[in-house]
């Protein structure tokens, strides 16, 4: 069993009238069966409304399933004696940086998952230096977190999780309030983490050219996971994706239209450079 | 503009009153306090006034941030000295027009004058020479005893602590609301005060509804980083008194017993 796998997962949202009565029931995410590896880098696709999110949170154990299992590292989330095992093990860093930095200094809010779990004092500094130093925001440490800029703001609160230690960080669209810079830095810090310090990514987003990079790709529509595979097997498909109002890289979109124009292009190519190397050979 | 509030005033300087834990800012300020209205007499004011002046000398902040915190006060100061100097009754000093001024007023009137700008002087101190994270901290730990009365310490230091975190933050959006407003001809400066306020309410709303967004989230964010209140809690940077800090206790406890000297044996009635 790897690291995070749920088995039929379902998510109901009820919503009820002024009374208590059931008005409505959406079914956020339904029937979710999936399976990710210790080290992986994995990311889950969609467009708004499409139940990234509401599953997102299952991994954390903010949100509890209707139907259906999470396993975090082997533990199921529905047991209650399992909610800080895993909050431990799977660290979740959400979408708006303002409202995840609880402290008035940087490095003060790195320290406060170590001091929820009852980390050691020196140790709690180490941790903290050595987070900050992975996500390359040590020169900062002493800064007020309102001075920096959104992507600065979120390798804060990403530093704040690895402090914790975790096996696995899930990431709830981390960079749709960034500008591309931030953007850039954030994904950089991501792919480090899970090169160098082998922690298990889970980035959901809307930004196909962030999943270039990922080992493996899961494609939410309606509350399903419509596609899944490897960015170039998923990326071919450009019809299929189109169909899930999803954009595809520009480079995959532009290869596409030269080999239905006719040129021998192969298909999975991802990036603009793959282009360029396979026009020039063709050439 | 609403931008450049800063919250707390701290001085950032090096400085022994800096560099001191703040139990022991806030324990002296609070004893100080009380001095200035135990040793209520001339000479014990004096006694005090010189205390001051040294604590001001050590913490190296320029006089006039320190002054800077009377400003706002002074109104207060005024009618209160006013009202002692002409409705004191005693024996009449001066005459102006239909009011009499008395020796005993002009007694009271200074010292209660006196006692007022000490004390604010004395609090202005201990927040222009901790930051407010450290206050958080020494108030924490300061209301620990008070948790067997179920007041609850911890929680309300955190909230303290995220309050100064979000109050520029508010700030900035209460700012961007009103620029959103102002755009579409809303107008906060014309009016009479009750049409003012009422004009203020467009912008109240959404900053409302945006808190409560804003602490859902926080609250989310809280839990998925393993807080659950201050139980088993660790610290990171834990109070510890250090040997300057006793040193201070003794300044300070020197101070009470001189000034207790001065009132009451050398200048016993």
């Amino acid at each position: 069993m790897g690291i995070i796998k749920t088995k039929n997962l379902v998510f109901e949202y009820i919503r009820r009238d002024e009374d208590g009565n059931v008005e409505g029931i959406k079914r956020a995410v339904d029937n979710v069966s999936l399976d990710v590896e210790a080290g992986e880098f994995i990311a889950v696709l969609g467009h708004n409304g499409s139940g990234k999110s509401t599953f997102a949170k299952h991994l954390n154990s903010i949100l509890l399933p209707t139907e259906g299992t999470v396993w975090i590292d082997g533990n199921d989330t529905l047991q209650e004696e399992n909610t800080w095992k895993i909050r431990q093990t799977a660290g979740m860093v959400f979408q708006n940086p303002d409202n995840q930095i609880i402290a008035t200094v940087v490095e003060e809010d790195v320290g406060f998952g170590p001091e929820n779990i009852g980390v050691p004092t020196e140790e709690i500094w180490q941790r903290t230096a050595d987070s900050l130093k992975a996500v390359g925001m040590y020169a900062y440490r002493e800064m007020s977190p309102n001075k920096l800029s959104g992507g600065q703001k979120q390798r804060v609160s990403i530093a704040g999780i690895v402090a914790m230690r975790p096996k696995c960080i899930i990431l709830d669209e981390p960079t749709a309030m960034l500008d591309p810079r931030g953007r850039q830095d954030v994904l950089k810090t991501l792919q480090a983490l899970n090169r160098l310090e082998h922690v298990t990514i889970v980035l959901i987003t809307h930004h196909m050219e962030e999943v270039i990079q990922a080992d493996k790709i899961f494609v939410m529509d309606q509350g399903q996971v419509a596609m899944q595979g490897t960015p170039r097997e998923i990326f071919s498909q450009v019809e299929q994706l189109r169909g899930l109002r999803m954009d595809v890289p520009q480079a995959a979109l532009l290869a596409y239209e030269l080999r239905k124009a006719g040129l021998e292009i192969p298909s999975g190519i991802l990036t603009g450079e793959e282009l360029v190397e396979v026009l020039c050979r063709l050439y | 503009m609403i931008r450049d509030i800063t919250i707390g005033q701290y001085y950032r300087t090096e400085s022994p009153i800096h560099r001191l834990d703040p139990r022991v800012k806030l324990a002296g300020t609070l004893l100080f306090i009380i001095s200035l209205f135990v040793y209520s007499k001339p000479a014990g004011y004096v006694t005090a006034f010189l205390f001051l002046v040294f604590v001001i000398l050590v913490s190296k902040v320029p006089l006039r941030f320190i002054l800077r915190g009377l400003k706002p006060l002074l109104l207060l100061i005024g009618i209160t000295v006013f009202f002692n100097l002409f409705w004191t009754p005693g024996e009449a000093a001066l005459k102006i027009w239909k009011l009499t001024v008395t020796w005993e007023g002009i007694q009271s009137a200074v010292l209660l004058g006196a006692r007022f700008v000490m004390l604010i002087i004395g609090s202005t101190i201990m927040t222009l020479t901790t930051t407010p994270t450290k206050l958080t901290d020494g108030i924490e730990c300061m209301l620990k005893p008070f948790r067997l009365i179920k007041v609850p310490a911890h929680e309300i230091a955190m909230m303290m602590s995220i309050a100064l975190r979000f109050i520029p933050i508010l700030l900035e959006e209460t700012d961007k609301i009103m620029k959103a407003q102002q755009a579409r001809c809303a107008d906060f400066e014309s009016g009479n005060i009750v049409k003012r306020a009422k004009n203020l309410l467009p912008i109240l709303i959404p900053l409302f509804v945006s808190a409560f967004r804003r602490a859902n989230d926080l609250a989310m964010a809280m839990e998925a980083r393993c807080y659950r209140g201050g139980e088993g809690r660790t610290r990171m940077k834990p109070l510890q008194y250090q040997r300057r800090d006793y040193t201070a206790y003794l300044i300070l406890f020197l101070y009470l017993v001189v000034n207790a000297v001065v009132c009451f044996v050398l200048t016993a009635d």
